[in-house]
């Protein structure tokens, strides 16, 4: 891997901690021009809200708030990190490679820079939905923009 | 002679996992062996259905069925046709709600608490936008726990049912279920008791206590999962309308829609029923009685005694309930959401439940939407205790995120 940093447990339990500690794009926007995915239905626990603006292929912003888990607010805070300001077609195959790992699939770490912290969920059944709450909101607002062009 | 290792040898779930600390008996409890055999015996040695077979093994399901009734009433203390099969603790009060509120008319009250389990709102909920009731709740402690004054307070003319669990699901506490029957019936409402968490644990008298009805589920008290018990004082039972219409429940019926039903119970019970899981639960109900319902009681409350003053000591953990003298734990590390810290729990084979429990506005009493539950049941002991504590004491959130590394 580019940055073996990033094979460090301790560096990773570290960034999942300062994650949910210390989100990153943790507040909703009044703009119309957003489109926002309310994620709460599929579990008891998480209540989250994914925004983001897509415009000409590019994911200009996303944002989140809500009521979550480490592993959910974690992961979704990183995948605002990640997908900010990529095409629609980049951010497709970070996404793939991020359901990729979760499932115990083949992946590319690379792609995921510091979301490889989730490498392990596949072993807790039970926190696969925490591990991809956000990244499956992003995807629906993704399709979402694709069938408005 | 109340012997916990020997009670301990009759479930095979404990004997098998012997790591496993199991706390989660709030949720569902574990079977001994005379349940499973009850159970199975039906599959390997007198399968058939109920009340329709004219041969030898189908008499012998009706008598095991039927005879599950007088079981029941024994437990707590009906006669044995005021007893009803249905599906579970939920089923029941369904079936409560829908009937009782054939009576009900616009601006009619429904007085519940905040610390009640969604089977034990919604359907009252839904009756109450369907007719244009009203929803109240009795006011209750931090706790959840009511006072008959402050039930006293709530009561009024226009109540028309009252219902209430008479131990709480996440909190544990007790209601005084008697007293408020009492002022309840003064106003001629009916009284309504969400039992799941009561019947299982302590001695529940029906007659003593003078609820109209009364639901509990079998699974939480080492039976089969579903099956729930639906009691009803016999003649409000023969006034309820069933909510499931079909077999077995009805005398004739003609092509012009005329029909005649079954009187209670056999009305409640359409189509065919759970029958090994309604013969299971009548050994679970024989199992428990003859460890005996008071000391059961005894021994868990003494039990949780032992553990909540040890919880008391932890500084990273905040209880919810630590005045309750009864039922479960509630707790959150600080700092740690609760679901991450049953992580680190399950990692030490600790099961716990994490999370509003269903009771979804008892977030208005306690002040947060989540909790970890850990609760007792009869075969849990001392060791088990110390070894949660322990783990309990490690919550944090480097180690809730260390499971994953």
């Amino acid at each position: 891997m580019a940055n073996s940093l990033l094979n460090d447990p301790e560096i990773l339990r570290e960034l999942i901690m300062d994650h949910y500690q210390y989100p990153h794009n943790h507040k909703l926007t009044e703009d119309e021009s957003y489109a926002s995915v309310h994620m709460a239905s599929d579990s008891c626990i998480d209540d989250i809200t994914v925004q983001s603006k897509i415009r000409d292929g590019v994911i200009e912003d996303i944002r989140f708030d809500g009521v979550a888990c480490t592993i959910s607010t974690a992961s979704t805070s990183m995948m605002t990190d990640l997908l900010k300001g990529k095409k629609v077609e980049e951010a497709k195959d970070i996404i793939g490679n991020y359901f990729g790992m979760i499932d115990a699939k083949e992946y590319d770490p690379d792609v995921l820079e510091e979301a490889v912290a989730f490498k392990n969920v596949y072993r807790q059944a039970n926190r696969i939905k925490c591990a991809t709450i956000g990244w499956k909101a992003i995807s629906q607002m993704i399709e979402e923009s694709e069938k408005d062009a | 002679m109340f012997d916990v290792e020997k009670i301990r040898q009759d479930f095979p779930m404990l004997v098998k996992q012997p790591e496993l600390i199991y706390f989660d008996n709030g949720a569902t409890t574990l079977k001994p062996q005379c349940v499973i055999d009850a159970v199975t015996s039906f599959y390997t040695e007198h399968t058939s259905n109920v009340h329709r077979g004219d041969y030898a093994i189908a008499a012998t399901n009706d008598r095991l069925y039927d005879g599950t009734r007088k079981i029941f009433a024994k437990l707590i203390n009906s006669d044995p046709l005021e007893i009803a099969f249905v599906h579970n603790v939920t089923a029941a009060l369904n079936q409560i709600a829908y009937g009782i509120g054939e009576e009900l008319r616009e601006g009619d009250v429904i007085l519940l608490t905040k610390a009640e389990h969604a089977s034990n709102l919604l359907p009252w909920f839904r009756l109450a936008r369907e007719k244009n009731l009203k929803i109240e709740y009795i006011e209750t402690d931090s706790q959840a726990n009511i006072s008959v004054e402050s039930f006293r307070k709530a009561m009024h003319e226009k109540v028309k049912a009252v219902s209430i669990a008479q131990v709480t699901n996440v909190l544990g506490s007790i209601q005084p279920v008697k007293e408020i029957a009492a002022i309840a019936h003064q106003y001629g409402a009916y009284v309504i008791v969400d039992a799941a968490q009561s019947v299982p644990h302590m001695k529940v008298d029906v007659k003593e206590l003078d609820c109209d009805f009364l639901g509990f589920s079998a699974h939480k008290m080492c039976g089969p999962d579903g099956v729930g018990i639906l009691y009803g004082k016999k003649e409000l039972l023969e006034k309820l309308s069933p909510i499931f219409m079909g077999g077995d429940m009805n005398a004739r019926f003609s092509s012009d829609t005329n029909m005649i039903l079954k009187n209670a119970p056999i009305r409640f019970e359409a189509g065919t029923p759970n029958i090994e899981g309604v013969i299971g639960a009548g050994a679970a109900a024989e199992y428990l009685m003859s460890i005996g319902l008071d000391n059961i009681h005894e021994y868990e409350r003494k039990l949780r005694a032992y553990f909540i003053e040890k919880m008391k000591k932890l500084d990273n953990i905040e209880l919810y309930n630590p005045d309750n003298i009864y039922g479960p734990v509630a707790f959150n590390g600080k700092g740690v959401f609760a679901q991450d810290a049953a992580g680190w729990l399950a990692s030490k084979d600790i099961a716990v439940r994490s999370g509003n429990h269903c009771a979804k506005i008892l977030h208005e009493i306690i002040g947060t939407d989540q909790t970890i539950r850990a609760s007792l049941y009869f075969y849990n002991t001392k060791e088990e205790v110390d070894r949660f504590v322990e783990a309990a004491a490690d919550i944090s959130l480097e180690n809730a995120v260390g499971i994953f590394f």
